[in-house]
């Protein structure tokens, strides 16, 4: 089940995967509720959240899978020894250690995340890329208008970096891997 | 749910689907995978160079690329590159460049930047002692990397690339913003002149699923096939 939900997100761009979600979702669904999503205030962010939010969970998925994988299989025998539940193995002891090691990867899924919000363009939604666009059809400016949105985008990419290694250093544990 | 579903639509314009928008995809994809190693290799390498200026130029050229949203730099690149060819044949006006050549010095150049990365780690998994060797044999520093290091380089991390290919696969969709009928372009005309936006789009849909799974599962594969071999 796992296996299929990362493998059916992984293998459609998100540009179809948003496509499906915006124009073909509404019309599968039973009228009323087709009629409701389509009238729904905000309709084209509200499906670019979810269907990036989606796509991304796939990939994260993934990189947790590594980072469990990665933990030496003593964690889990001893944590079943001491008596927790899986669930309690899990919440306590593999993904708090887990974690720590996918933080890396985790931060460029993160700013993949960012920049895969510009996708959302397609289904109409002005976020960055398209305020930049829109500004250039308007007053032809092109270079003006396209490096303000690169520039926006440099930045809330060093502000990521930045927080997440703030983040990493003050999770880490001394003398583990991730807390040199 | 499904009863007004046309198949009759998807059989009438599988012709124009694949002979126009999937050819347009498979040759971007194509040509831009080989493009992109070919310039990110050389950008590998001048990162590796040991040369400071050289090294930071690829570096800064490398995060640039790997920060920006791919939209972004397809609508950079849509309205640089007829000022590019201007600048480069010393014309008077904007040159005008089609919608291929224009997407494919696009994914080209944002390609590179993935490949390179790539690349560096291949280069970086090769073991001290090989290009020690090749130097003690008197090869120059071209002679080594072609004969020694980069073929190997490229041999390890050949499901790496391809990886990267299936994903600039699915990338290439992203020309939808210029208009450009590639496959899900393509999909996406018939669609609307049509009126039939869930058929197209779950096809599309569809294709592009069952292609990038077959290709990953080649992949995976090839990358157990490669690990035996070792």
């Amino acid at each position: 089940m796992g296996f299929a939900y990362v493998e059916f997100f992984r293998n459609m761009p998100l540009l179809v995967q948003l496509f499906i979600w915006f124009f073909v979702l509404p019309e599968l669904l039973p009228r009323s509720w087709g009629l409701w999503l389509k009238q729904m205030p905000h309709a084209p962010f509200y499906t670019a959240a979810i269907g990036i939010g989606l796509f991304m969970s796939a990939r994260v998925a993934e990189q947790t899978r590594a980072g469990i994988n990665s933990l030496p299989r003593g964690q889990k025998l001893a944590a079943t020894a001491l008596g927790l539940t899986t669930a309690q193995t899990y919440a306590y002891v593999l993904l708090p250690m887990a974690f720590r090691i996918i933080m890396p990867p985790l931060t460029s899924e993160f700013l993949s995340t960012i920049k895969n919000t510009s996708v959302a363009i397609t289904i109409g939604l002005i976020e960055l890329t398209g305020e930049a666009r829109a500004m250039q059809e308007f007053s032809f400016q092109v270079f003006e208008a396209f490096t303000a949105a690169t520039v926006l985008y440099l930045l809330v990419n060093i502000v990521v970096v930045t927080a997440m290694r703030v983040l990493e250093r003050a999770i880490a544990i001394a003398g583990y891997i991730t807390g040199k | 749910m499904f009863e007004s579903f046309d198949f009759d639509v998807i059989r009438r314009s599988l012709a124009y689907l694949f002979f126009d928008g999937m050819t347009f995809t498979l040759t971007l994809t194509g040509l831009a995978a080989l493009g992109g190693l070919i310039f990110g290799t050389l950008i590998a390498l001048m990162r590796l160079s040991g040369l400071p200026l050289l090294g930071r130029i690829a570096g800064l050229y490398v995060d640039l690329m790997r920060s920006l949203p791919l939209v972004l730099v397809i609508f950079w690149f849509y309205f640089l590159v007829p000022y590019i060819g201007q600048w480069l044949t010393g014309s008077s006006r904007p040159v005008r460049v089609g919608a291929f050549a224009s997407s494919l010095v696009t994914f080209v150049l944002f390609e590179a930047a993935y490949f390179a990365e790539i690349m560096r780690a291949g280069i970086q998994s090769i073991s001290k002692g090989q290009p020690a060797a090749a130097q003690a044999l008197g090869l120059t520093y071209s002679q080594t990397m072609r004969y020694i290091v980069l073929p190997q380089a490229f041999r390890n991390m050949v499901p790496v690339l391809l990886t990267q290919t299936i994903v600039l696969f699915q990338d290439t969709s992203l020309v939808y913003v210029l208009s450009i009928p590639d496959f899900l372009g393509a999909a996406s005309k018939v669609a609307q002149r049509d009126g039939r936006l869930v058929e197209m789009y779950l096809f599309a849909a569809a294709v592009y699923f069952i292609i990038s799974c077959v290709a990953s599962f080649g992949v995976r594969q090839l990358q157990s096939r490669i690990a035996v071999m070792r």
